[in-house]
């Protein structure tokens, strides 16, 4: 209690002068003391200026496609569930599958059926030791972003924590209606869906692990997983 | 238009010509020409090593000098950004702001003036040559002047210009940068003379004679078969 | 001179001769700028987002009392324990303390800035714990027992082969010099860390105010893991990583991956509200954050450069800056390097000792014109300068400059110094880049200019007469 109070007394205290406002510096600007500028303000632009996403569908699942190329991740739109069905039975015996991790849902009880072979299910007190020994994670997601190729998953929605980052190769099924124009777009779900109990946590993945930290040559799969496929039905 | 003309002193003692070649190039687009005699530096050493008291002495001066000139033009870009920009700052919430604030707006780096307040790119000038140019920090991040340079050069007659992959990386001068550490300014203007010599340039351009000297200085120490110039020596040639 | 100004001074003196180490980082550098130029033009607008996000950050530190409160309170009200530290030493107790209680005995972290700024590795480990750097960057310099060279990218002045020679003698690998081999071998023996520590240690990119989040950034999946499987959580944090509201991070998050690292959006950006909620099956059962304030109040008072707050810690100003290019990360001697080193280190440690970092730049502005939140990096290096010398100025150099006004303002002494240098460099020649010397600290390096026949005054003179 006590740092907390100095901490807050300290700031309180260097508060009492105002720093000119950003971009006061530059000759066309001028600077003005008694100008404030809020976050409120500013954050309405931020749609503006990002990069741009288009209107359809079409023209956001092409976006997304290209991203998912440029990332390395495998992403595939699909017509119906039984081709969802017949990609994973072909990863798995591409992949050599032994065993696989899941969480239950209406996508993934479906992939799972399809998969005669040992399943762990996220949903229950698991053994660490037993994720890590499964070939591939299963999971659902909340959404699909196609300014960046992102998928968002959640601790609620995604098998809790470890699922989507332990296993070496993580398999996304999603739906049509989740892919959403961009990050603005997925924070507004995240708001609408959850009001205030948000899921402990919520993550962005974009495209496999990866490092540079070797003479900057893109290396993938360094702790989460190589490959991430994304099934969309 | 009667133009008051700043030389630095660096110019005033080792470039001369570039001074020279600002005031052929000016008298023969039809201006007046005044200089006056007793301003030689701006005080950007003693500003740029924080003493900011020392500075303003020598500023006072300038701008006492300059008030009533209706225009000044400045032959280099570090003094430039210097009396345009930095001088409202040595001078905020003096009794000398407003007329510093006012001096700002009349300044204009030798190019800039040019292209921006005469609107002129054409000066009949030959140089043919293939040249590099190089952008010094302050003419170019200060001041923003990156297109006139090149808008001049492109109306010089027979000049090739290939810009360097490092055009716009500080060369290491920094004034007293140079002598403070002298090892760092040496390793980025050894980056600057490869780059300019892996264009096969003839001649290294650029609008700050505090760059060249520095560029010039090491090149020549190091053997190395690369030539400075000045823009205003290069637009005076015929 | 302080002791860290001669270290700096004798190490850069030291790298700038270091060609292979100069082209090794120049090439690295070229790479990121070429990523960084595509990605950039992607932007509709790179620089009003770059405004935008300066002003989002601005109302964030200026109402920072308001913004962190809120935030507090609401990671508190589901079930997250908040701990203050006013000092390092206080953060290191506090964490040692929440680890003691548990009975842990191993660490696992992913990349902490701020745990480097408080010298927490070695606090841990004096107290007998065993610490594993999961960050492959953070991995390899701490198997090397060396600081962090970059703090986006900890080993980017080494190359394969120094990495795979690291990894023979300590790891008793096989040689190799396949970056992807290497990457295997490093995340096979880091897997069992990851499995058996009691406790995951990390850092935070941002803290969101409104929903009481905290986020962090990262490519290799090591953060989501160490925040994943250990029981306790805890991360620590400086209070000036708060920004207001959730929507914001659609701009930071692509802005620090774009200017950071030349990519779009970096491979994992997680935002945590507190330990495992009920229904959830994994997760740490304890989240403890510890804010820092260590001297950044401090920065906060001085409103001329409050704005170094801002700082998204992207590594941008560095990428660009032609000094750090040249001596590299090592030399500066600090937590953080660079642009923003040279800025807030002296808040962070003293300005006298150093105030050197502010001197070593020839203020070029390429990293204020890099910074994706415009702070005014170059130009609180000339205020340090001047903040410097006012507290303590250099009597002799003080009195140089006086004398400099004395002979600049008065022509006729110009003159003279004119007709003293023609002399003089008649016999320099003799002395040139000599001890004797008085110009060597130029002429060790680089040909003087001469003085010519004719000075610009000499020939206006002429012409009038």
């Amino acid at each position: 209690m006590n740092e907390r109070e100095n901490i807050f007394g300290r700031i309180r205290e260097a508060l009492r002068v105002k720093a000119p406002v950003p971009g006061s510096h530059d000759s066309k600007r001028g600077g003005a003391d008694g100008q404030t500028v809020s976050e409120a303000e500013a954050a309405k632009h931020i749609p503006e200026w990002l990069p741009p996403v288009g209107e359809t569908f079409d023209q956001r699942v092409e976006l997304f496609r290209e991203n998912a190329l440029d990332l390395k991740a495998e992403f595939q739109l699909l017509d119906d569930p039984r081709e969802m069905e017949a990609q994973i039975s072909g990863l798995a015996v591409r992949e050599g599958w032994k065993k696989v991790a899941s969480h239950s849902g209406e996508l993934t009880d479906r992939a799972c059926a399809v998969l005669a072979m040992p399943r762990l299910v996220a949903d229950r007190d698991y053994d660490i030791r037993e994720l890590e020994s499964c070939d591939a994670g299963i999971s659902e997601c909340e959404a699909l972003i196609a300014q960046t190729g992102s998928v968002l998953v959640s601790s609620r929605s995604s098998g809790g924590r470890a699922l989507s980052v332990l296993p070496p190769h993580h398999i996304v099924l999603a739906r049509r209606e989740q892919l959403l124009p961009d990050l603005p777009a997925a924070f507004a779900l995240l708001r609408s869906k959850y009001a205030s109990d948000y899921p402990s946590l919520i993550s962005f993945i974009t495209g496999p692990s990866r490092t540079g930290d070797i003479e900057r040559i893109l290396v993938l799969g360094a702790h989460g997983p190589k490959k991430l496929t994304i099934l969309c039905v | 238009m009667r133009v008051t003309l700043f030389i630095p002193c660096f110019v005033d003692m080792f470039y001369p010509r570039v001074g020279v070649s600002i005031v052929q190039i000016l008298e023969r687009l039809g201006h007046h020409i005044d200089y006056p005699e007793e301003l030689t530096c701006c005080g950007q050493p003693a500003f740029n090593c924080g003493y900011w008291d020392e500075t303003r002495p020598i500023a006072e001066r300038v701008l006492n000098r300059l008030k009533d000139a209706e225009v000044v033009v400045i032959a280099s870009g570090s003094c430039g950004a210097m009396i345009k920009k930095f001088y409202p700052e040595l001078f905020a919430k003096t009794p000398h702001a407003r007329s510093a604030l006012e001096l700002a707006a009349r300044c204009y780096e030798f190019s800039d003036f040019l292209v921006t307040k005469l609107g002129v790119t054409e000066l009949g000038a030959r140089f043919p040559h293939r040249v590099t140019f190089h952008d010094g920090c302050h003419g170019l991040r200060e001041l923003g002047n990156k297109k006139q340079p090149r808008a001049l050069l492109a109306k010089v007659q027979g000049l090739e210009l290939v810009e360097m992959g490092e055009a716009e990386t500080c060369c290491g001068f920094g004034g007293t940068f140079a002598a403070k550490f002298p090892m760092i300014s040496t390793a980025m203007g050894e980056v600057k003379c490869a780059s300019a010599l892996e264009t096969g340039a003839e001649y290294t351009v650029s609008n700050d004679a505090s760059c060249n000297m520095h560029i010039q200085g090491l090149a020549d120490r190091q053997r190395k078969p690369l030539r400075t110039i000045h823009l205003a020596e290069v637009l005076n040639s015929r | 001179m302080s002791a860290p100004a001669q270290q700096f001074k004798h190490d850069a003196e030291r790298l700038t001769r270091d060609l292979r180490h100069r082209s090794l980082i120049q090439t690295s550098l070229k790479k990121y700028e070429a990523a960084r130029d595509a990605k950039k033009s992607r932007y509709r607008d790179w620089q009003s987002a770059r405004q935008t996000a300066a002003e989002i950050k601005w109302d964030a530190i200026n109402h920072l009392d308001t913004y962190l409160e809120e935030f507090v309170s609401k990671l508190e009200d589901r079930g997250s324990r908040v701990h203050w530290a006013s000092t390092s030493e206080q953060a290191r107790q506090i964490i040692l303390g929440i680890i003691r209680e548990k009975n842990a005995r191993s660490i696992i972290k992913s990349k902490v800035m701020t745990g480097e700024e408080i010298h927490l590795n070695e606090a841990l480990e004096k107290a007998g714990l065993t610490v594993v750097e999961s960050d492959f960057g953070e991995y390899i310099v701490q198997l090397r027992h060396e600081a962090p060279y970059h703090f986006v990218f900890p080993a980017m002045h080494l190359v394969r082969e120094e990495i795979s020679e690291l990894f023979q003698e300590r790891l008793g690998s096989k040689p190799t010099n396949d970056p992807e081999e290497l990457m295997m071998i490093a995340r096979q023996v880091l897997r069992d860390k990851y499995i058996t520590a009691d406790v995951g240690i990390t850092g935070a990119n941002f803290a969101i105010a409104e929903t009481g989040m905290i986020s962090i950034t990262e490519n290799e999946g090591n953060a989501r893991l160490t925040c994943a499987l250990p029981k306790v959580h805890i991360a620590l944090m400086g209070i000036e990583k708060v920004i207001p509201k959730l929507e914001d991070l659609a701009l930071f998050l692509p802005m620090l991956a774009t200017a950071g690292a030349g990519q779009a959006l970096t491979c994992y950006n997680s935002l945590y509200s507190g330990p495992r909620q009920p229904g959830e099956t994994d997760g740490p059962e304890e989240f403890h954050l510890v804010l820092l304030d260590n001297k950044r109040t401090h920065l906060l008072a001085d409103a001329e450069q409050r704005d170094a707050l801002h700082c998204i810690r992207c590594g941008a100003c560095l990428n660009v800056c032609p000094i750090y290019r040249n001596v590299g990360g090592h030399t500066y001697g600090t937590t953080y390097q660079g642009p923003i080193g040279s800025v807030i280190t002296p808040y962070l440690r003293g300005l006298q000792s150093w105030k050197h970092l502010s001197y070593a730049s020839s203020l070029c502005g390429a990293c204020t014109e890099a910074c994706p939140v415009k702070i005014d990096l170059h130009h609180h290096l000339l205020q340090s300068r001047r903040n410097a010398t006012a507290q303590r100025p250099i009597w002799w150099e003080r009195f140089a400059f006086k004398g400099f006004a004395f002979v600049m303002n008065r022509p006729v002494l110009i003159g003279l110094a004119t007709r003293l240098a023609r002399v003089g460099q008649k016999f320099h020649p003799l002395i040139n880049g000599t001890r004797l010397d008085p110009a060597r600290a130029w002429t060790r390096s680089r040909e003087l200019p001469s003085v010519s026949k004719q000075t610009f005054k000499e020939f206006w003179k002429s012409r009038t007469k």
